[in-house]
Protein backbone atom coordinates (compact mmCIF):
# COMPACT_ATOMS: atom_id res chain seq x y z
CA UNK A 1 0.00 0.00 0.00
CA UNK A 2 1.51 3.25 -1.12
CA UNK A 3 2.06 5.93 1.50
CA UNK A 4 1.37 8.63 -1.09
CA UNK A 5 -2.19 8.90 0.18
CA UNK A 6 -0.87 10.13 3.55
CA UNK A 7 0.70 13.18 1.87
CA UNK A 8 -1.81 15.76 0.62
CA UNK A 9 0.56 17.37 -1.88
CA UNK A 10 1.37 14.01 -3.47
CA UNK A 11 -2.24 12.84 -3.38
CA UNK A 12 -3.25 16.04 -5.15
CA UNK A 13 -0.63 15.62 -7.89
CA UNK A 14 -0.80 12.02 -9.13
CA UNK A 15 1.69 12.69 -11.95
CA UNK A 16 4.30 14.21 -9.68
CA UNK A 17 7.46 12.20 -9.00
CA UNK A 18 9.07 13.90 -6.04
CA UNK A 19 12.71 12.81 -5.80
CA UNK A 20 14.14 15.70 -3.81
CA UNK A 21 13.48 14.64 -0.23
CA UNK A 22 17.11 15.22 0.69
CA UNK A 23 16.30 18.92 0.19
CA UNK A 24 12.99 18.76 2.04
CA UNK A 25 10.45 16.02 2.54
CA UNK A 26 6.75 16.25 1.85
CA UNK A 27 4.47 16.50 4.90
CA UNK A 28 1.85 13.94 5.87
CA UNK A 29 -1.65 15.14 6.78
CA UNK A 30 -1.14 14.06 10.41
CA UNK A 31 1.68 16.60 10.80
CA UNK A 32 -0.30 19.41 9.20
CA UNK A 33 -3.25 18.48 11.41
CA UNK A 34 -1.11 18.49 14.55
CA UNK A 35 0.13 22.02 13.83
CA UNK A 36 -3.39 23.23 13.16
CA UNK A 37 -4.65 21.48 16.27
CA UNK A 38 -2.04 23.23 18.41
CA UNK A 39 -3.22 26.61 17.19
CA UNK A 40 -6.89 25.67 17.47
CA UNK A 41 -6.79 24.08 20.92
CA UNK A 42 -3.62 25.07 22.81
CA UNK A 43 -2.30 28.33 21.44
CA UNK A 44 -0.79 30.59 24.09
CA UNK A 45 2.77 31.63 24.84
CA UNK A 46 4.52 28.72 26.61
CA UNK A 47 6.24 29.31 29.96
CA UNK A 48 4.58 32.68 30.53
CA UNK A 49 0.91 32.70 31.37
CA UNK A 50 -0.46 31.81 34.79
CA UNK A 51 -3.57 30.42 33.19
CA UNK A 52 -4.63 26.99 32.01
CA UNK A 53 -4.24 27.66 28.29
CA UNK A 54 -0.62 28.71 28.64
CA UNK A 55 0.01 25.66 30.77
CA UNK A 56 -1.52 23.52 28.01
CA UNK A 57 0.78 25.14 25.43
CA UNK A 58 3.77 24.56 27.70
CA UNK A 59 2.79 20.93 28.23
CA UNK A 60 2.51 20.29 24.52
CA UNK A 61 5.85 21.95 23.84
CA UNK A 62 7.56 19.96 26.62
CA UNK A 63 5.91 16.77 25.49
CA UNK A 64 7.13 17.37 21.92
CA UNK A 65 10.67 17.69 23.27
CA UNK A 66 10.35 14.38 25.10
CA UNK A 67 9.01 12.62 22.02
CA UNK A 68 11.81 13.91 19.79
CA UNK A 69 14.50 13.23 22.42
CA UNK A 70 13.34 9.63 22.81
CA UNK A 71 13.37 9.22 19.03
CA UNK A 72 17.07 10.11 18.78
CA UNK A 73 18.15 8.26 21.91
CA UNK A 74 18.68 11.18 24.29
CA UNK A 75 18.06 10.14 27.89
CA UNK A 76 17.90 13.75 29.14
CA UNK A 77 15.35 15.72 27.05
CA UNK A 78 16.65 19.00 28.48
CA UNK A 79 19.84 18.45 26.49
CA UNK A 80 17.78 18.77 23.32
CA UNK A 81 17.54 22.41 22.23
CA UNK A 82 14.95 23.41 19.66
CA UNK A 83 16.44 25.59 16.91
CA UNK A 84 15.29 26.82 13.51
CA UNK A 85 17.08 23.88 11.93
CA UNK A 86 20.44 22.22 11.46
CA UNK A 87 22.13 25.38 10.21
CA UNK A 88 21.18 27.36 13.28
CA UNK A 89 22.15 24.47 15.57
CA UNK A 90 25.62 24.23 14.03
CA UNK A 91 26.09 27.99 14.13
CA UNK A 92 25.03 27.96 17.78
CA UNK A 93 27.96 25.67 18.58
CA UNK A 94 30.44 27.57 16.41
CA UNK A 95 29.48 30.88 18.02
CA UNK A 96 28.71 29.95 21.60
CA UNK A 97 31.24 27.16 22.19
CA UNK A 98 33.68 28.14 19.43
CA UNK A 99 34.19 31.85 20.12
CA UNK A 100 34.84 31.22 23.81
CA UNK A 101 37.02 28.14 23.45
CA UNK A 102 39.10 28.17 20.27
CA UNK A 103 42.40 30.06 20.39
CA UNK A 104 45.13 30.86 17.87
CA UNK A 105 47.34 27.80 17.32
CA UNK A 106 44.36 25.52 17.88
CA UNK A 107 43.17 23.42 14.98
CA UNK A 108 39.69 22.81 13.63
CA UNK A 109 38.99 19.72 11.53
CA UNK A 110 36.21 19.48 8.96
CA UNK A 111 35.76 17.08 6.08
CA UNK A 112 35.55 17.53 2.31
CA UNK A 113 32.15 15.83 2.47
CA UNK A 114 30.43 18.55 4.49
CA UNK A 115 27.39 20.58 3.58
CA UNK A 116 28.25 24.29 3.68
CA UNK A 117 26.30 24.47 6.98
CA UNK A 118 28.93 22.30 8.67
CA UNK A 119 31.88 23.80 6.79
CA UNK A 120 31.50 27.57 6.59
CA UNK A 121 30.77 28.17 10.33
CA UNK A 122 34.03 26.35 11.18
CA UNK A 123 36.00 28.04 8.42
CA UNK A 124 34.82 31.43 9.69
CA UNK A 125 35.58 30.46 13.29
CA UNK A 126 39.12 29.59 12.18
CA UNK A 127 39.50 32.92 10.37
CA UNK A 128 38.22 34.90 13.37
CA UNK A 129 40.21 33.11 16.04
CA UNK A 130 43.41 32.54 14.08
CA UNK A 131 43.02 28.78 14.44
CA UNK A 132 44.00 26.53 11.56
CA UNK A 133 41.33 24.78 9.50
CA UNK A 134 42.27 21.28 8.38
CA UNK A 135 40.25 19.21 5.96
CA UNK A 136 39.83 15.44 6.02
CA UNK A 137 40.05 14.19 2.43
CA UNK A 138 38.00 11.47 0.76
CA UNK A 139 38.58 8.10 -0.80
CA UNK A 140 37.98 7.81 -4.54
CA UNK A 141 34.48 6.41 -3.97
CA UNK A 142 33.36 9.30 -1.77
CA UNK A 143 33.96 8.00 1.74
CA UNK A 144 35.84 9.82 4.49
CA UNK A 145 39.47 8.74 4.36
CA UNK A 146 40.01 7.71 7.98
CA UNK A 147 43.79 7.62 7.42
CA UNK A 148 43.61 11.25 6.36
CA UNK A 149 41.52 11.99 9.45
CA UNK A 150 43.93 10.15 11.76
CA UNK A 151 46.84 12.13 10.32
CA UNK A 152 45.28 15.55 10.99
CA UNK A 153 43.65 15.00 14.39
CA UNK A 154 46.30 15.89 16.97
CA UNK A 155 46.60 17.31 20.46
CA UNK A 156 46.03 20.75 18.86
CA UNK A 157 42.62 19.78 17.51
CA UNK A 158 39.75 21.40 19.40
CA UNK A 159 36.81 20.33 17.27
CA UNK A 160 36.10 17.75 14.59
CA UNK A 161 32.99 18.49 12.48
CA UNK A 162 31.59 15.63 10.42
CA UNK A 163 28.29 14.64 8.91
CA UNK A 164 26.51 11.40 9.68
CA UNK A 165 25.15 10.99 6.14
CA UNK A 166 26.34 13.02 3.14
CA UNK A 167 23.59 15.07 1.51
CA UNK A 168 25.37 15.02 -1.86
CA UNK A 169 26.46 11.37 -2.13
CA UNK A 170 24.42 9.53 0.49
CA UNK A 171 27.58 8.17 2.12
CA UNK A 172 26.86 6.87 5.63
CA UNK A 173 29.83 7.74 7.80
CA UNK A 174 31.05 5.54 10.68
CA UNK A 175 30.40 8.11 13.39
CA UNK A 176 31.20 5.89 16.40
CA UNK A 177 34.49 4.80 14.83
CA UNK A 178 35.36 8.42 14.12
CA UNK A 179 34.51 9.44 17.69
CA UNK A 180 36.86 6.73 18.99
CA UNK A 181 39.59 7.84 16.59
CA UNK A 182 39.25 11.45 17.76
CA UNK A 183 39.15 10.54 21.48
CA UNK A 184 42.30 8.44 21.08
CA UNK A 185 44.25 11.33 19.56
CA UNK A 186 42.92 14.52 21.10
CA UNK A 187 40.65 16.20 23.57
CA UNK A 188 38.61 17.60 20.69
CA UNK A 189 34.84 17.68 20.70
CA UNK A 190 33.00 15.95 17.86
CA UNK A 191 30.15 17.83 16.19
CA UNK A 192 27.92 15.75 13.97
CA UNK A 193 25.54 17.06 11.31
CA UNK A 194 22.70 14.56 11.30
CA UNK A 195 20.34 16.38 8.92
CA UNK A 196 20.48 13.54 6.39
CA UNK A 197 20.59 10.75 8.99
CA UNK A 198 17.73 11.24 11.44
CA UNK A 199 15.03 11.15 8.69
CA UNK A 200 16.38 7.89 7.29
CA UNK A 201 17.95 5.64 9.91
CA UNK A 202 17.81 4.87 13.59
CA UNK A 203 19.98 7.36 15.46
CA UNK A 204 20.92 6.82 19.08
CA UNK A 205 22.83 9.86 20.30
CA UNK A 206 23.91 8.44 23.62
CA UNK A 207 25.53 5.33 22.09
CA UNK A 208 26.74 7.05 18.91
CA UNK A 209 29.04 9.15 21.06
CA UNK A 210 29.57 12.64 19.55
CA UNK A 211 29.45 15.72 21.78
CA UNK A 212 26.92 17.58 19.66
CA UNK A 213 24.42 16.41 17.07
CA UNK A 214 22.18 18.58 14.88
CA UNK A 215 19.20 17.86 12.64
CA UNK A 216 16.19 19.49 10.96
CA UNK A 217 12.50 18.73 11.17
CA UNK A 218 11.59 19.53 7.58
CA UNK A 219 13.58 16.66 6.05
CA UNK A 220 11.79 14.09 8.25
CA UNK A 221 8.13 14.86 7.45
CA UNK A 222 8.06 17.74 9.94
CA UNK A 223 7.52 21.43 9.23
CA UNK A 224 10.14 23.93 8.10
CA UNK A 225 11.58 26.20 10.78
CA UNK A 226 12.14 23.66 13.55
CA UNK A 227 15.23 21.60 14.22
CA UNK A 228 17.31 20.35 17.10
CA UNK A 229 20.68 20.59 18.72
CA UNK A 230 21.59 17.83 21.11
CA UNK A 231 24.60 18.30 23.34
CA UNK A 232 26.31 16.78 26.30
CA UNK A 233 25.02 18.47 29.46
CA UNK A 234 28.40 19.57 30.84
CA UNK A 235 29.27 21.28 27.55
CA UNK A 236 25.90 22.98 27.22
CA UNK A 237 26.06 24.20 30.82
CA UNK A 238 29.56 25.62 30.38
CA UNK A 239 28.69 27.47 27.17
CA UNK A 240 27.43 31.05 27.14
CA UNK A 241 24.05 31.70 25.50
CA UNK A 242 23.84 32.12 21.75
CA UNK A 243 21.07 34.71 21.81
CA UNK A 244 19.69 36.62 24.77
CA UNK A 245 16.21 37.88 25.53
CA UNK A 246 13.02 36.61 27.07
CA UNK A 247 12.58 33.15 28.56
CA UNK A 248 16.29 32.35 28.65
CA UNK A 249 17.06 34.44 31.73
CA UNK A 250 16.88 33.83 35.46
CA UNK A 251 17.58 37.23 37.07
CA UNK A 252 18.10 40.42 35.10
CA UNK A 253 19.95 42.93 37.23
CA UNK A 254 20.73 46.41 35.98
CA UNK A 255 24.30 45.45 35.23
CA UNK A 256 24.23 41.70 34.66
CA UNK A 257 22.00 38.72 34.02
CA UNK A 258 21.97 35.10 35.07
CA UNK A 259 20.76 32.39 32.75
CA UNK A 260 17.83 30.04 32.90
CA UNK A 261 18.42 26.27 33.10
CA UNK A 262 18.72 23.99 30.07
CA UNK A 263 17.15 23.88 27.57
CA UNK A 264 15.77 27.42 28.04
CA UNK A 265 19.21 29.04 28.16
CA UNK A 266 19.52 28.40 24.42
CA UNK A 267 15.93 29.15 23.46
CA UNK A 268 15.60 32.92 23.62
CA UNK A 269 12.23 34.42 22.78
CA UNK A 270 8.89 32.80 22.12
CA UNK A 271 9.57 29.20 21.10
CA UNK A 272 8.27 27.68 17.89
CA UNK A 273 5.92 25.47 19.87
CA UNK A 274 3.50 24.69 17.04
CA UNK A 275 6.24 23.37 14.78
CA UNK A 276 7.80 21.42 17.67
CA UNK A 277 4.39 19.75 18.06
CA UNK A 278 4.38 19.14 14.30
CA UNK A 279 7.84 17.59 14.51
CA UNK A 280 6.74 15.31 17.35
CA UNK A 281 3.84 14.22 15.16
CA UNK A 282 6.32 13.47 12.34
CA UNK A 283 8.30 11.34 14.81
CA UNK A 284 5.14 9.40 15.68
CA UNK A 285 4.48 8.91 11.97
CA UNK A 286 8.01 7.59 11.33
CA UNK A 287 7.91 5.40 14.44
CA UNK A 288 4.71 3.77 13.21
CA UNK A 289 6.56 2.78 10.03
CA UNK A 290 9.75 1.89 11.88
CA UNK A 291 13.14 3.37 11.01
CA UNK A 292 14.52 0.03 9.83
CA UNK A 293 11.69 -0.13 7.32
CA UNK A 294 12.26 3.50 6.26
CA UNK A 295 15.88 2.76 5.36
CA UNK A 296 15.05 -0.57 3.77
CA UNK A 297 12.34 0.98 1.60
CA UNK A 298 14.32 3.96 0.33
CA UNK A 299 17.52 1.98 -0.16
CA UNK A 300 15.71 -0.67 -2.20
CA UNK A 301 14.33 2.04 -4.49
CA UNK A 302 17.63 3.92 -4.74
CA UNK A 303 19.46 0.69 -5.41
CA UNK A 304 17.08 -0.30 -8.21
CA UNK A 305 17.26 3.20 -9.67
CA UNK A 306 21.07 3.05 -9.57
CA UNK A 307 21.03 -0.28 -11.38
CA UNK A 308 18.62 0.97 -14.04
CA UNK A 309 20.52 4.22 -14.62
CA UNK A 310 23.86 2.42 -14.72
CA UNK A 311 22.63 0.56 -17.78
CA UNK A 312 22.30 3.84 -19.69
CA UNK A 313 25.36 4.80 -21.69
CA UNK A 314 26.94 7.97 -20.34
CA UNK A 315 25.46 7.82 -16.83
CA UNK A 316 27.97 8.10 -14.05
CA UNK A 317 26.94 7.58 -10.43
CA UNK A 318 29.02 9.11 -7.63
CA UNK A 319 29.73 7.84 -4.14
CA UNK A 320 30.04 4.42 -2.54
CA UNK A 321 28.08 1.32 -3.70
CA UNK A 322 24.33 1.65 -3.18
CA UNK A 323 24.27 -0.90 -0.34
CA UNK A 324 26.33 1.58 1.69
CA UNK A 325 24.33 4.70 0.94
CA UNK A 326 21.12 6.23 2.22
CA UNK A 327 18.39 6.88 -0.36
CA UNK A 328 20.51 9.48 -2.16
CA UNK A 329 21.91 9.07 -5.67
CA UNK A 330 24.15 11.67 -7.32
CA UNK A 331 24.79 11.26 -11.03
CA UNK A 332 25.69 12.90 -14.32
CA UNK A 333 24.78 12.09 -17.91
CA UNK A 334 27.59 12.56 -20.41
CA UNK A 335 28.05 16.23 -21.28
CA UNK A 336 24.44 17.07 -20.44
CA UNK A 337 24.63 19.68 -17.72
CA UNK A 338 22.71 18.61 -14.58
CA UNK A 339 20.69 21.82 -14.77
CA UNK A 340 19.48 20.89 -18.26
CA UNK A 341 18.77 17.36 -17.07
CA UNK A 342 16.65 18.72 -14.20
CA UNK A 343 14.67 20.96 -16.58
CA UNK A 344 13.96 18.04 -18.92
CA UNK A 345 12.98 15.80 -16.00
CA UNK A 346 10.75 18.57 -14.67
CA UNK A 347 8.95 18.43 -18.01
CA UNK A 348 8.16 14.79 -17.20
CA UNK A 349 6.93 15.64 -13.70
CA UNK A 350 10.13 14.42 -12.03
CA UNK A 351 11.61 16.71 -9.35
CA UNK A 352 15.34 16.29 -8.79
CA UNK A 353 18.01 18.61 -7.50
CA UNK A 354 20.75 19.84 -9.79
CA UNK A 355 23.70 21.88 -8.68
CA UNK A 356 26.45 21.76 -6.13
CA UNK A 357 24.12 20.69 -3.28
CA UNK A 358 25.73 23.25 -0.95
CA UNK A 359 28.90 21.17 -1.13
CA UNK A 360 31.30 23.22 -3.26
CA UNK A 361 34.44 21.76 -1.60
CA UNK A 362 33.17 18.26 -2.51
CA UNK A 363 32.30 19.25 -6.09
CA UNK A 364 35.85 20.58 -6.59
CA UNK A 365 37.25 17.26 -5.44
CA UNK A 366 34.91 15.32 -7.73
CA UNK A 367 36.03 17.74 -10.48
CA UNK A 368 32.46 18.57 -11.48
CA UNK A 369 30.63 21.89 -11.24
CA UNK A 370 27.37 20.16 -10.48
CA UNK A 371 25.62 16.82 -10.30
CA UNK A 372 22.02 15.70 -10.60
CA UNK A 373 20.67 14.20 -7.40
CA UNK A 374 17.65 11.97 -6.93
CA UNK A 375 16.70 11.17 -3.35
CA UNK A 376 14.09 8.66 -2.24
CA UNK A 377 11.85 8.56 0.79
CA UNK A 378 8.98 6.63 2.30
CA UNK A 379 6.32 7.84 -0.16
CA UNK A 380 8.28 6.96 -3.30
CA UNK A 381 7.60 3.80 -5.25
CA UNK A 382 8.73 2.08 -8.42
CA UNK A 383 6.69 4.38 -10.63
CA UNK A 384 9.08 7.15 -9.57
CA UNK A 385 12.04 5.06 -10.78
CA UNK A 386 10.37 4.46 -14.14
CA UNK A 387 9.65 8.17 -14.56
CA UNK A 388 13.23 9.02 -13.64
CA UNK A 389 14.70 6.52 -16.09
CA UNK A 390 12.33 7.62 -18.86
CA UNK A 391 13.25 11.26 -18.22
CA UNK A 392 16.97 10.52 -18.39
CA UNK A 393 16.40 8.68 -21.67
CA UNK A 394 14.51 11.68 -22.98
CA UNK A 395 17.39 13.99 -22.05
CA UNK A 396 19.73 11.67 -23.87
CA UNK A 397 17.48 11.81 -26.92
CA UNK A 398 17.20 15.62 -26.88
CA UNK A 399 20.93 16.08 -26.51
CA UNK A 400 21.63 13.42 -29.14
CA UNK A 401 23.29 10.13 -28.42
CA UNK A 402 26.55 10.96 -30.17
CA UNK A 403 28.16 13.21 -27.61
CA UNK A 404 26.94 11.27 -24.56
CA UNK B 1 -0.29 22.26 -16.86
CA UNK B 2 -0.88 19.14 -19.03
CA UNK B 3 2.37 17.17 -19.45
CA UNK B 4 2.16 17.40 -23.25
CA UNK B 5 2.33 21.22 -23.10
CA UNK B 6 5.38 21.04 -20.88
CA UNK B 7 6.94 18.54 -23.23
CA UNK B 8 6.39 20.91 -26.17
CA UNK B 9 7.97 23.72 -24.17
CA UNK B 10 10.99 21.54 -23.47
CA UNK B 11 11.36 20.84 -27.19
CA UNK B 12 11.07 24.59 -27.90
CA UNK B 13 13.75 25.28 -25.30
CA UNK B 14 16.33 22.80 -26.51
CA UNK B 15 16.49 23.76 -30.17
CA UNK B 16 19.17 22.35 -32.41
CA UNK B 17 20.88 25.74 -32.58
CA UNK B 18 21.26 25.92 -28.80
CA UNK B 19 22.76 22.46 -28.57
CA UNK B 20 25.07 23.33 -31.46
CA UNK B 21 26.36 26.45 -29.68
CA UNK B 22 26.66 24.46 -26.42
CA UNK B 23 28.79 21.78 -28.03
CA UNK B 24 30.68 24.10 -30.40
CA UNK B 25 30.79 27.47 -28.67
CA UNK B 26 31.89 30.41 -30.85
CA UNK B 27 34.42 32.93 -29.54
CA UNK B 28 35.31 30.67 -26.65
CA UNK B 29 38.71 31.42 -25.21
CA UNK B 30 40.78 34.34 -23.98
CA UNK B 31 41.45 37.30 -26.30
CA UNK B 32 44.53 39.49 -26.73
CA UNK B 33 44.71 42.95 -25.13
CA UNK B 34 41.29 42.85 -23.48
CA UNK B 35 40.04 46.17 -22.08
CA UNK B 36 37.63 44.48 -19.70
CA UNK B 37 37.53 41.07 -18.15
CA UNK B 38 34.31 40.36 -16.23
CA UNK B 39 33.78 37.18 -14.22
CA UNK B 40 30.12 36.34 -13.61
CA UNK B 41 28.69 33.50 -11.54
CA UNK B 42 25.33 31.97 -10.96
CA UNK B 43 25.93 30.43 -7.54
CA UNK B 44 22.60 28.61 -7.61
CA UNK B 45 23.65 26.20 -10.33
CA UNK B 46 27.37 26.76 -10.60
CA UNK B 47 27.38 28.39 -14.04
CA UNK B 48 30.37 30.64 -14.42
CA UNK B 49 31.79 32.62 -17.29
CA UNK B 50 34.45 35.26 -17.74
CA UNK B 51 33.76 37.64 -20.58
CA UNK B 52 36.64 39.53 -22.15
CA UNK B 53 36.00 42.57 -24.30
CA UNK B 54 38.21 44.83 -26.44
CA UNK B 55 36.79 48.20 -27.49
CA UNK B 56 37.67 50.35 -30.52
CA UNK B 57 36.06 53.56 -31.77
CA UNK B 58 32.85 53.28 -29.74
CA UNK B 59 32.26 49.68 -30.65
CA UNK B 60 33.26 46.22 -29.58
CA UNK B 61 36.19 45.14 -31.65
CA UNK B 62 36.74 41.69 -30.18
CA UNK B 63 35.31 39.57 -27.40
CA UNK B 64 35.54 36.06 -26.04
CA UNK B 65 34.40 34.03 -23.07
CA UNK B 66 35.70 31.22 -20.89
CA UNK B 67 34.01 29.15 -18.20
CA UNK B 68 31.49 26.38 -17.92
CA UNK B 69 27.84 25.90 -17.29
CA UNK B 70 24.58 24.58 -18.65
CA UNK B 71 23.61 24.57 -22.32
CA UNK B 72 21.51 27.72 -21.91
CA UNK B 73 24.25 29.82 -20.33
CA UNK B 74 26.92 28.59 -22.73
CA UNK B 75 24.80 28.90 -25.89
CA UNK B 76 23.60 32.33 -24.83
CA UNK B 77 27.20 33.49 -24.34
CA UNK B 78 28.27 32.02 -27.66
CA UNK B 79 25.42 33.58 -29.65
CA UNK B 80 25.83 36.89 -27.88
CA UNK B 81 29.49 37.16 -28.81
CA UNK B 82 28.64 36.48 -32.45
CA UNK B 83 25.91 39.07 -32.56
CA UNK B 84 27.59 41.98 -30.79
CA UNK B 85 31.05 41.78 -32.33
CA UNK B 86 31.63 44.89 -34.46
CA UNK B 87 28.50 46.66 -33.22
CA UNK B 88 28.56 50.11 -31.62
CA UNK B 89 27.92 50.40 -27.90
CA UNK B 90 24.56 52.08 -28.59
CA UNK B 91 23.48 49.24 -30.89
CA UNK B 92 24.57 46.69 -28.32
CA UNK B 93 22.60 48.38 -25.55
CA UNK B 94 19.44 48.20 -27.70
CA UNK B 95 19.95 44.48 -28.43
CA UNK B 96 20.76 43.73 -24.80
CA UNK B 97 17.58 45.40 -23.55
CA UNK B 98 15.52 43.65 -26.26
CA UNK B 99 17.03 40.26 -25.45
CA UNK B 100 16.23 40.76 -21.81
CA UNK B 101 12.60 41.58 -22.68
CA UNK B 102 12.43 38.40 -24.75
CA UNK B 103 13.63 36.03 -22.02
CA UNK B 104 11.34 37.77 -19.54
CA UNK B 105 8.42 36.77 -21.76
CA UNK B 106 7.79 39.59 -24.27
CA UNK B 107 6.29 38.03 -27.39
CA UNK B 108 6.95 41.17 -29.41
CA UNK B 109 10.66 40.85 -28.63
CA UNK B 110 10.58 37.14 -29.51
CA UNK B 111 9.48 38.01 -33.06
CA UNK B 112 11.87 40.96 -33.43
CA UNK B 113 14.15 40.20 -36.38
CA UNK B 114 16.87 42.42 -34.94
CA UNK B 115 17.59 39.69 -32.38
CA UNK B 116 18.55 37.33 -35.18
CA UNK B 117 19.61 33.87 -34.01
CA UNK B 118 19.16 34.93 -30.38
CA UNK B 119 15.47 34.25 -30.88
CA UNK B 120 16.33 30.55 -30.52
CA UNK B 121 16.51 31.33 -26.80
CA UNK B 122 12.96 32.65 -26.59
CA UNK B 123 11.79 29.34 -25.09
CA UNK B 124 13.63 30.24 -21.88
CA UNK B 125 10.79 32.60 -20.95
CA UNK B 126 8.67 29.59 -20.03
CA UNK B 127 11.31 28.41 -17.53
CA UNK B 128 11.73 31.07 -14.81
CA UNK B 129 14.42 28.94 -13.13
CA UNK B 130 16.53 29.21 -16.30
CA UNK B 131 16.22 32.91 -17.15
CA UNK B 132 19.29 33.69 -15.07
CA UNK B 133 21.30 31.19 -17.12
CA UNK B 134 20.35 32.96 -20.36
CA UNK B 135 21.21 36.37 -18.91
CA UNK B 136 24.56 35.46 -17.36
CA UNK B 137 26.73 36.48 -20.32
CA UNK B 138 24.60 39.53 -20.99
CA UNK B 139 25.01 40.70 -17.41
CA UNK B 140 28.76 40.36 -17.86
CA UNK B 141 28.52 42.37 -21.08
CA UNK B 142 26.50 45.06 -19.33
CA UNK B 143 29.14 45.28 -16.61
CA UNK B 144 31.84 45.64 -19.28
CA UNK B 145 29.91 48.44 -20.98
CA UNK B 146 29.38 50.26 -17.68
CA UNK B 147 33.06 49.97 -16.93
CA UNK B 148 33.81 51.46 -20.34
CA UNK B 149 31.39 54.34 -19.80
CA UNK B 150 32.91 55.13 -16.41
CA UNK B 151 36.40 55.10 -17.86
CA UNK B 152 35.29 57.42 -20.63
CA UNK B 153 33.90 59.56 -17.85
Amino acid sequence: MSRRADFPLLARNPGLHYLDSAATSQKPAVVLDAIRDFYETSNANPHRGAYALSVAATDRYDSARQTVAAFVGVADPNCLIFTRGTTEALNLIAFSWGRTTVRPDDEIVVTALEHHANFVPWQQLAIETGAKLRICELTSDGRLDLDSLASIVTARTRVVAINHVSNALGTINPVSEIVQLVRARSGAIVVCDGAQAVPHLKVDFDTLGPDFYAFSGHKMCGPMGIGCLIGRRELLEAMPPFQTGGDMVEFVHDDRTTWNALPHKFEAGTPNAADAVGLASAVDYLNAIGMDEVLRHERALMSEASDRLSEIDGVRIYGPPSAERSGVMSFTLGDVHPHDLATILDGEGVCIRAGNHCTQPLMRRLDVSATARASFYIYNDRSDIHALVDGVMKAKEIFGNAAV
Amino acid sequence: MPPSDRSAQISALYQEMILDHYRKPRNKGAIENADASIPMKNPLCGDEITLQVRFADGSIDELGFTGRGCSISQASASMMTQLVKGKTLEEIEVVRARFREMVMGSEAAASDASLGSLRALSGVAKFPARVKCALLAWNALQAALELRRREDG
